[in-house]
């Protein structure tokens, strides 16, 4: 393994530059070090006015998010010693199809909104008083939406989609997973509200799966899964107010997935 | 400058912050809230707790025995009126999560799960899988995303608490995207910081605690209150600071000094054996063990690395089958962000600063005695966790205090009238400080990085496991030092967006702050209890120091410590018994062994 | 996107965020983007496909002087190298969207799930069974 690599870093400073300009820093290779370890060393020892994001160091808080040569990454999950042989080069962006604040930090209240957009709170049925104790849930019915609730609002997926880039009113996987999250929760009564909100071109019908946002998730969340499983769910959801068009309530729902679970 | 107004403001919008900031909408939907924290809220330290939360719920346990084991873990420094309102709070704030949705782990017929950990003697910890502080948050921000009276200040650096009248008035924040210096105004103020690890030079800590809200409120003159007690964790990788769970041991993992011996023979933890034995070796109590490792370190019998003194677990001769179904995390963690893989290497490790039982001094509702001023979660300090914290209490109390705090800092605001203009003139003055000291200097000579990593040695060599007077005094004399170098401090950025080189010299501010105010009452407390161990002062000491210490600023830069009463409500101290000396008790033996049946299962 | 020349570069508090503009050839730039856009434009040739039926069929209904002719134009080399690229993409069709189909299809049993390549299986198989019953109707009719 080499002594030392390249890393060469977008550096935007909106007082100064009108785009971002690539700045190269000579860093030691450790085997333990990740890219974050490395922007630490920059700033510590070189050039203190490098600016990122960075909080936990262990891949829960969802801060640390950048583009390493290309591919959206967590500056603490990447490891140094493992582009040490490509040429010996580090590129080190912000994360791709957001816009740029400074340096390594993107804007991030786009994302905040959307997230909002979709509800992300439980809307239960009724919700009896505290002293009734909890609702009950099996552990099977966790199973269904835990995948989904693991998200860490880290924003790889939409540096990976490009119709994030290429339309910025698509609401985007990690929000639309997060309605799934609570529409799979059956704790849960909202999803008519959620769906009203997302059954639309900037909603779920965005998203043409190209998948790239599952490939880069590194919490395994599989946004891409949770959209088309919501497209299929939408248009039955849809197929059945056609049908029966005096509506849909909760229990139906329940006694359908109770009904599927029995069949399992 | 253009004040912004809100009734009630938080600082930092973790668990105890987004918990508090919910709780004050619910006592009156027209108060306006500001949730001003300088990372986004998902961000919050809170995010990385595992293990879980304590509420009795279950038919075989009671609030007594909950609360008896947190005053016994925490030697008998607890407040008992706070403990016996925080065991019966608890569960019902974790019920109340659950309504909002958390994804509590359950029994197979749908009722929450609890699992024992360690220092408890039923088992009472609610669990979501093995993250349960990320679900929490989680859960707490999407709730609160439903409340319109509040409103989100997010990457807004707290520099200063405004007050005027004795009352709190507001704060200055720095807004990191435009670098705009803010004066926000309220009527009640709640710090919910977190804790300072990073004080410390290994920690679990992440880069974000810094013990913010208690330098300010420390620098606004309200107490900082058993600071001296600061809990480490035996096993943390050296470098990342990320905890290696007490599992790991309990599977059978030895831990190894330098010679490959595993050293905690030598230290009354009993016979080494090949499978792990309840209360002996690598499973005796957790401070024990830390102790033993300073022992072994003064002996030299250490491996240096560049990242300080370890020494090793062996997870090897367990097999790669036993790791990845019992430690399946434990193997992810290390192999994923510090490369080291447990089935084929040796695990580097060290005792970590984990949790600060010491921070701004409140009464059981969060209240300082600076009007208008509130405190909750780990920045606070009621204290139900006294001279030791027992795991999986202090998210329940992020929860019930943070609750107590909105509660009543939202009926404080209800009382007041608006803030005056007065404090228009402390905003400027704080913004004309932070430009000359920081951005519009020219000259100076000392690096952020130089001063943080002398103070966390000084504070590690003085103020760790082990203190003594000499090393106190020493290091009382370099901190003061550190300080005046800190004057000399020079930024290489002087841009006004997203500066966070001049964040990074605030916060060495705040702990330079803490850490005088932990060698401070370290010094002072001339006894050994719970997490501080004196060696010049080896006994605990009811008469003189069954009370808490408070350190106060003085007008000239200076500290002060003074002690104040514990409430003891039921439970007169008694004393904290640890394996070995219950071995020969009969019906006290069996209790233990319960106890570190559960710490062997503890995540 | 070009800024005004005259418009100032910084002002006090409002910082410019720069934002990256997305190219049109956005999926040129990395092999995954392209296999995705060719994944896209298999349908164009499904539907290609489809429409040679469509014309095979009315040509048989035409009767044989209608069939004869149509089998005359399918020999041009042109209509035959389209045929072989348009068979390529129709089996990359079809090959992603069984792939793809478990992700959009968690299928339980028991409480747990299946594996993915359990959920694509029965679809393979599917394919596999038609296309031996078609093929043996075709080609071994003639026999």
């Amino acid at each position: 393994m080499a002594d030392t690599i390249i890393l060469e870093i977008a550096r935007y400073s909106p007082e100064r530059d009108r785009e971002p300009t690539f700045k190269s820093y000579e860093v030691p290779v450790h085997k333990d070090w990740v890219i974050l370890d490395a922007l630490n060393h920059v700033k510590d020892k070189v050039d203190g006015s490098l600016t990122y994001r960075w909080s936990c160091r262990m891949g829960i808080c969802g801060s640390c998010g950048i583009m390493v040569n290309g591919e959206p990454k967590l500056g603490c999950a990447t490891f140094l010693s493992s582009y040490a042989g490509t040429g010996n080069k580090v590129r080190v962006e912000a994360l791709r199809y957001f816009p740029v604040v400074r340096d390594l930090v993107t804007e991030l209240s786009d994302f905040l909104a959307k997230l909002k957009k979709v509800k992300p709170w439980l809307i239960p049925d009724n919700e009896p008083p505290l002293s009734e104790g909890e609702f009950l849930q099996t552990p099977e019915q966790l199973e269904n939406y835990k995948q989904f609730a693991m998200c860490i609002n880290c924003t790889l997926c939409y540096a990976a989609c490009p119709v994030v880039g290429l339309d910025s009113t698509f609401v985007g996987p990690a929000a639309i997973a997060l309605a799934q999250r609570y529409n799979k929760d059956s704790r849960d009564g909202g999803t008519q509200e959620r769906t009203a909100v997302l059954a639309h071109p900037e909603g779920i019908w965005g998203c043409t799966f190209v998948g790239e946002c599952t490939r880069v998730c590194p919490k395994h969340v599989d946004p891409a899964g949770a959209i088309q499983q919501y497209k299929v769910e939408a248009v039955l959801q849809w197929a059945r107010t056609l049908i029966l068009p005096w509506g849909q309530k909760k229990s139906q729902k329940t006694r359908e997935e109770a009904g599927s679970a029995a069949a399992d | 400058m253009d004040a912004l107004m809100h009734d009630v403001l938080l600082v930092g919008g973790g668990g105890a912050g987004l918990r508090a900031a919910i709780a004050a909408a619910e006592v009156n939907r027209k108060l306006s809230i500001a949730v001003v924290s300088k990372v986004y809220p998902m961000r919050s330290h809170t995010v990385s707790a595992e293990g879980g939360a304590a509420g009795a719920v279950k038919p075989d346990d009671s609030l007594e025995e909950h609360a008896y084991d947190t005053i016994s873990g925490g030697d008998w420094l607890c407040d008992q009126d706070a403990v016996e309102a925080f065991v019966k709070e608890a569960p019902l704030e974790l019920l109340q999560l659950e309504h909002w949705g958390c994804p509590w782990s359950r029994e197979p017929d749908g009722h929450i799960a609890v699992r024992a950990f360690g220092g408890m003697k039923k088992k009472r910890t609610w669990f979501a899988a093995d993250k349960t502080g990320f679900h929490m948050l989680h859960t707490l921000f999407q709730t609160s995303l439903k409340y319109d009276p509040i409103t989100r200040y997010d990457e807004w650096f707290v520099t200063k608490l405004l007050v005027d009248d004795g009352r709190v008035q507001g704060v200055v924040a720095i807004e990191l995207m435009s670098g705009k210096i803010q004066a926000i105004t309220a009527k009640a103020v709640i710090l919910c910081t977190g804790g300072c690890g990073r004080v410390f030079p290994f920690t679990t800590n992440a880069n974000i605690k810094n013990g913010d809200g208690m330098a300010l409120a420390y620098r606004a003159g309200a107490p900082l209150k058993d600071m001296e007690f600061v809990q480490y964790h035996p096993t943390g990788l050296p470098f990342t600071g990320i905890l290696i769970t007490e599992a790991a041991r309990a599977e059978g993992g030895y831990m190894l000094n330098k010679d490959g011996y595993r050293y905690l023979q030598d230290y009354n933890l009993g016979k080494p054996e090949p499978k792990p034995v309840l209360r002996s070796m690598e499973l005796g109590p957790r401070d024990r063990l830390s102790q033993a490792f300073v022992h072994e370190e003064r002996k030299g019998r250490t491996l240096e690395t560049p990242y300080g003194s370890v020494v090793h677990l062996d997870l090897r001769h367990l097999g790669e089958n036993v790791i990845n179904t019992k430690l399946p995390f434990v193997r992810e963690l290390c192999l994923k962000y510090q490369n080291i893989d447990p089935v084929k290497e040796l695990i580097p490790v060290r005792p970590v600063a984990h949790y600060m039982m010491g921070g701004v001094s409140t009464d059981i509702n969060g209240a300082t005695p600076l009007a208008g001023l509130y405190a909750a979660g780990e920045a606070a300090c009621v204290s139900i966790n006294g001279a030791n914290r027992l795991g999986s209490n202090s998210l329940p109390e992020c929860l019930v205090f943070g609750a107590r705090a909105g509660k009543a800092a939202a009926q404080f605001a209800c009382e007041q009238s608006t803030a005056n203009g007065k404090v228009a003139a402390q905003a400027e003055d704080e913004r004309r400080r932070l430009e000359n000291q920081f951005l519009r200097k020219a000259g100076g000579k000392e690096r952020i990085a130089t001063i943080r990593g002398e103070m966390q040695a000084t504070v590690e060599k003085s103020a760790g496991i082990y203190r003594q007077e000499d090393f106190l005094l020493e290091a009382a004399g370099k901190l003061h030092d550190l300080q005046e170098r800190f004057e000399d401090v020079a930024l290489d950025d002087h841009s006004r967006t997203f500066n966070t080189e001049l964040e990074s010299a605030l916060e060495l501010g705040f702990m330079l702050d803490v850490a005088e105010s932990i060698v401070q009452c370290a010094l002072a407390r001339r006894e050994s209890r719970g997490a501080h161990q004196r060696t010049d002062y080896p006994a605990r000491d009811d008469r003189n120091y069954l009370a808490h210490s408070l350190v106060f600023r003085n007008a000239d830069g200076s500290s002060r410590v003074e002690y104040s009463p514990v409430t003891i409500t039921r439970w007169p101290p008694g004393e904290r018994i640890y394996g070995q000396q219950s071995a020969a008790k009969g019906e006290q033996a069996k209790t233990q062994e319960a106890t570190f049946a559960q710490e062997k299962q503890a995540s | 996107m070009q800024q005004l020349t005259n418009a100032p570069l910084y002002t006090e508090y409002h910082p410019r965020w720069y934002r990256p503009h997305v190219s049109v050839y956005w999926w040129l730039g990395q092999w995954r983007y392209l296999k995705f856009i060719l994944r896209e434009l298999s349908s164009v040739f499904v539907a290609a496909v489809i429409v040679m039926t469509l014309f095979q069929l009315r040509a048989l209904r035409n009767g044989p002087e209608a069939y004869a002719h149509f089998q005359q134009r399918m020999q041009s080399p042109v209509i035959i190298a389209f045929a072989v690229i348009s068979l390529f993409f129709v089996v990359f069709h079809s090959i992603t969207w069984f792939n793809l189909t478990p992700r959009a299809m968690p299928v339980r049993l028991r409480g747990k799930r299946i594996p993915e390549w359990m959920v694509a299986a029965p679809n393979y198989a599917l394919w596999a069974i038609v296309s031996f019953i078609i093929s043996w109707l075709v080609l071994g009719g003639r026999g």
